[in-house]
């Protein structure tokens, strides 16, 4: 049929039939470059948007199958390069670019998926610095998401088999690259959870390309370390190598080697801590042990020991010693001073002088008496002269010379007074002026008065 | 738990030797302390000692559950 012949009458279906046959069959495949635009992502897992650029616009649609590849999000005004084959939608009659391969002009596709997932994650909170754990600082058991044939277990083994490190490693092998890795991985991440497997977890592999090392920018391993309850390490590739499992992971380790030194150095330093604990505690008792001796020591020597309290008495017997010497000196200076004093008063208190002192006096007074007794004498004989006299004049003798005569007892010569005195045969002496008579009593009279 | 423990042992350790660093201590404090001190550092040291070096593999089974295996890496 030929169409364009005259009057040849096509029906809008027809028409457009033809158009989408034209345009499929010489733009089977094109490349274009442009901005994305009124894009829109409906439930259907389809996504519809506009490639614009200054004069023009391409109406574009990647269905699901397609989409479900794709490792960056699209948004408005992102610079797009698409893939594809140009049809026509013939219910609107648009032609459009039905897109199989979506890359970011500029930058690699994957550098744009990697920058806006590091984005939207961050956003979502996921590399918090408060949402990271700490590593556990005396781990047991380490569990190592990883392949079984890669580098990374062979170079994690190597450290801790170089550093004699004491840990149990359980690794859950996975496969690191490739469709299907990153769900692997997150679900080896998820099992060692549930399981609770491991102190801690490295999760990581050798060095490779951006494409190798992929699924560590995927979300869904992002999210299986964000909400890990053991502490992660991401250990991907090589230093400069960084992924989404690196900022999300507690702790980024920039090579798997790395990651092994990270999980021995916190026990390493424990055991170093405990060691130099063990040394100090053991030097401290030793120090504290010598103060103690010393000290008792100290006691020992002032209390007890015969030789050391020999010298100390010693030295107390030398002090002691010249101190009485001194005393002793001291005491005989005065002594011999007293002593003189003595010696002089002794002198004078002398008793041969005394006795001379003595012998003058008795002398001195042996004559005074001498003198006093002959004028003593004198007058004696001067008043018993007188005496002498007056006794001449009192004397009986005169009354019995003139005839009384005294009678006296015979017996106790007792001068008889009085009559009473008297009885018959007592005998009496009477004393006559010249001699006496003894006589016997006749009769008694009394003399009536 | 067992980390907990060792880290509890640890810092009485800890406390220990700076008290006995002190040497305001009596000789009956002193060695008391010193038991102690010798009690937590062996305790920490056995810990630090319990783990062996053991290397495994978890094998996932057909039902979903894991079995170890010691792993013997390719050189």
């Amino acid at each position: 049929m030929d169409i364009f012949a005259e009057k040849t009458i096509l029906t809008v279906t027809r028409l457009t039939a033809l158009l989408r046959g034209v345009l499929e069959e010489n733009f089977e495949q094109v490349w274009v470059q442009g901005e994305v635009s009124n894009l829109s992502l409906p439930s259907s897992g389809h996504l519809y948007f506009t490639l614009k650029d200054s004069g023009a616009q391409l109406r574009c649609v990647m269905f699901k199958g397609a989409a479900k590849n794709l490792k960056f999000r699209l948004n408005d005004g992102l610079a797009l390069i698409a893939r594809g084959r140009i049809s026509v939608y013939d219910q609107r009659g648009e032609y459009q670019l039905i897109c199989e391969y979506l890359e970011p002009a500029g930058v690699g596709a994957l550098q744009t998926a990697f920058v806006q997932l590091k984005e939207r994650l961050a956003k979502e909170g996921l590399f918090d610095e408060g949402h990271k754990r700490p590593l556990p600082s005396f781990p047991h058991r380490i569990g190592v998401v990883t392949s079984s044939t890669g580098a990374a277990i062979h170079d994690i083994l190597n450290v801790l088999k170089r550093r004699f490190a004491s840990l149990e490693i359980l690794l859950l092998p996975v496969r690191v690259q490739g469709e299907g890795a990153a769900n692997e991985i997150a679900r080896a991440v998820d099992d060692m959870n549930r399981l609770k497997l491991a102190d801690v977890l490295i999760v990581g592999r050798g060095g490779g390309s951006i494409e190798d090392l992929w699924p560590f920018n995927e979300e869904v391993v992002a999210r299986a370390i964000h909400r890990s309850h053991i502490p992660v390490i991401s250990a991907v590739g090589h230093e400069t190598d960084w992924t989404i499992s690196d900022f999300v992971a507690d702790l980024r380790a920039p090579t798997p080697s790395a990651a092994a030194e990270l999980v021995i150095a916190s026990s390493e330093e424990l055991r170093g801590r405990m060691e130099s604990l063990s040394h100090r505690l053991c030097l401290a008792m030793e120090r504290q042990l010598a103060r103690l001796e010393a000290r008792l020591e100290a006691q020992r020597r002032a209390l007890h020991d015969p030789t050391s309290l020999q010298g100390h008495l010693a030295q107390r017997v030398d002090d002691l010693t010249e101190r009485l010497y001194l005393a002793l000196e001291n005491s005989v200076a005065r002594r011999r001073e007293q002593f003189e004093r003595f010696q002089t008063t002794l002198l004078h208190h002398n008793p041969v002088r005394q006795a001379d002192v003595l012998r003058q006096r008795i002398r001195l007074l042996s004559s005074q008496t001498e003198r006093l007794m002959l004028l003593r004498l004198e007058g004696l004989k001067q008043e018993f002269g007188s005496n002498a006299a007056r006794l001449e004049v009192l004397s009986p003798l005169n009354t019995l010379s003139r005839g009384y005569a005294i009678a006296t007892q015979k017996i106790d010569g007792k001068v008889v007074t009085d009559v009473a005195q008297l009885a018959a045969g007592k005998r009496l002496r009477i004393r006559f002026y010249r001699g006496s008579a003894e006589c016997c009593v006749e009769t008694v009279e009394g003399v009536k008065t | 738990m067992a980390t907990e423990k060792f880290e509890t042992s640890l810092k009485k350790l800890e406390d220990v030797v700076r008290r006995l660093e002190g040497g305001s201590l009596s000789l009956e404090d002193s060695l008391k302390a010193f038991e102690e001190g010798v009690r937590h550092a062996s305790f920490c040291a056995k810990k630090l000692d319990e783990a062996e070096r053991r290397v495994e593999v978890l094998l996932k089974r057909k039902d979903g559950t894991f079995s170890r295996e010691p792993f013997e890496p390719e050189d």
